[in-house]
């Protein structure tokens, strides 16, 4: 059987959420999974790597500071050694940098972003949006290793209940680029690309003061990332980071709030794949309502606090 | 220093995307096209790189002859010259593909810097930079949003925060959104981009890897509802998220 080695990240000793959502994407195409962590705190994460459908973990020491350029190669030599048919990694800021490199180092194409993976017969298939999923492609390739990023949150996590053996590889070094600093974001704010709730915001927020009812929302919700549309961006109301559609992030949450946002083609394209959308906007004909499961007319000032109340409540009443 | 600023020829973001009538591929009728977004950064970024430290800036893309419009109003914002590399398989050459081919032209023009936009609004791969710099063995830093080549430094956005990348030329760099405001070309420039050179040239082919085995539209979402007015609706939605979607 193929062996599939998939890149799994991790923080605070434990592997991350996206990583875990791609074991479960390798374990639908293999029962040879291999796992290949990197840096301090690795071992420790890879032991909770059993459960989850990795068979083995391979431990690369990793460089200080960390070389993107550096974990190519290391990543690339484990598929080698390991005669990997298979790479994958979540397609994070991490897993979006590094892939392309490891696929360039075993000369073979690279599916970026896929929303489903499948054994058709003895080839496997990747299915990824285009046009920022205007057009769905199902894709297949010729090339020596397929590799892949998974998009988050578009494939469960395995819970498989095995044991793991852990083993540690080796790191090399000549590196061009180093890594020197992190400015992590204040209190651990989820990105609209993890969150499993994004509520997003548009030019009916009014200026960037007008966000702080959305940012009060997704406090209550506990597990939301805010987001907004180019229009609440280019109005330098919100960060870029925080842009969903074409020319920002795609994504899928299970729930998407849109508020104050009328849904122009570009804005739709990055968020019509969540699993339920709920609109509120002041304009009842706003073509958003046409996508959104649910939809509120009315003032978002008075409907956002109302919503934030009564998730508040919800949550208190566990 | 010898800068290219690599771009591609895309549908406009605006454009709705129908299938052509085999739904083999992306029905290219009444499509209007545009510079890709990114890559209008990357431009940028490289005119900006020849005024503060000299040098001189190639726009180089893989594409159709028509192409050369958006060559045009990208040399129009100050770059010195167009490369289009006239492509018979564009629209299906893959990722890795693609890299081969605009390495070897990079190594060909003996050029240092490599931009590029992040991502192309076609495609959505996000693979073409750093697989040029692999190919190469330059280095390569993604999803830039500040640069400081002084310093050899460069801001990454990453979901945990602002990554700072030291790195030695060359590189490629790709382009993200805040990196720089484009400018939009002057007609001093426009006049000037007609007399700049602008060549279209053949290439050695490199098969593919990827083939397509289908497309489709996404599906339609089920029509949805309106549960009310204002804050009195409230206490509607709650329900139908708890209830009907169990998204709560």
């Amino acid at each position: 059987m193929t062996t599939a080695i998939v890149f799994v990240e991790h923080s605070d000793n434990a592997p991350r959420r996206a990583s875990l959502e791609c074991l479960g994407a390798a374990t639908s195409l293999t029962d040879s999974v291999v796992a290949v962590l990197s840096g301090a705190g690795a071992e420790e994460a890879a032991k909770a790597l059993g459960a989850h459908g990795a068979g083995r973990a391979i431990c690369l020491p990793g460089s200080d500071p960390f070389s993107p350029d550096g974990l190519a190669r290391d990543v690339a030599a484990v598929v080698g050694e390991q005669g990997g048919g298979i790479f994958l990694a979540a397609a994070t800021s991490r897993g979006r940098d590094l892939s392309p490199r490891v696929a360039a180092l075993l000369d073979s194409a690279l599916f970026s972003d896929c929303t489903a993976l499948v054994r058709a017969g003895e080839s496997l298939r990747a299915t990824r949006p285009w046009l920022a999923g205007k057009v769905i492609a199902t894709l297949e390739s010729s090339g020596p290793v397929f590799c892949a990023t998974t998009r988050l949150n578009a494939f469960n996590a395995a819970e498989t209940g095995g044991t793991i053996e852990v083993s540690t590889g080796n790191s090399g070094g000549d590196f061009r680029e180093l890594v020197k600093e992190l400015s992590a974001k204040s209190g651990g704010q989820l990105d609209v690309k993890e969150a499993p709730v994004v509520i997003s915001g548009g030019r009916g927020m009014k200026d960037a003061d007008g966000f702080k009812i959305l940012d009060e929302l997704a406090a209550a919700f506990g597990n939301a990332a805010v987001g907004a549309s180019r229009a609440a961006v280019d109005a330098g109301w919100r960060s870029h980071a925080e842009q969903v559609g074409q020319t920002g992030k795609v994504v899928s949450p299970q729930l998407y709030i849109a508020v104050g946002i009328s849904g122009a083609i570009q804005h739709l394209a990055g968020m019509k794949t969540s699993t339920t959308i709920v609109a509120i906007n002041k304009d009842a004909d706003a073509p958003i309502f046409k996508l959104a499961d649910y939809g509120i007319v009315g003032d978002v000032f008075e409907v956002v606090p109302a919503l934030t109340a009564a998730v508040a409540t919800l949550r208190a009443e566990g | 220093m010898k800068i290219v600023a690599c771009i591609k020829r895309v549908p406009s973001t605006e454009a709705t995307a129908k299938l052509s009538p085999d739904g083999r591929g992306v029905d290219t009728a009444n499509l209007a096209y545009m510079t890709s977004f990114y890559d209008e950064i990357a431009v940028e970024q490289a005119v900006l790189t020849k005024e503060a430290s000299g040098g001189e800036v190639t726009v180089l893309t893989i594409g159709p002859a028509e192409a050369s419009k958006e060559v045009r109003e990208c040399i129009a914002k100050g770059a010195d010259a167009g490369i289009i590399m006239t492509d018979p398989e564009w629209g299906s050459r893959d990722n890795l593909s693609t890299a081969k081919v605009l390495a070897a032209k990079l190594g060909e023009l003996d050029a240092e810097l490599c931009f590029m936009g992040r991502v192309a609004t076609d495609r959505d791969s996000a693979s073409v930079g750093p697989m040029v710099a692999t190919l190469l063995g330059w280095s390569c830093v993604t999803d830039v949003v500040a640069l400081s080549l002084e310093d050899g430094t460069a801001q990454r956005e990453t979901e945990q925060g602002l990554e700072t990348i030291s790195f030695s030329l060359p590189a490629v760099i790709t382009c993200d959104k805040g990196l720089n405001e484009p400018r939009y070309a002057g007609l001093k420039g426009i006049m000037a981009a007609k007399k700049k050179p602008l060549e279209e040239v053949a290439f050695e082919e490199v098969p593919s890897q990827i083939s397509t085995a289908s497309l489709a539209l996404p599906a339609e979402r089920s029509e949805g509802r309106i549960v009310g007015e204002g804050p009195d609706a409230v206490p509607a939605l709650m329900e139908a998220l708890r209830n009907e979607a169990q998204a709560l």
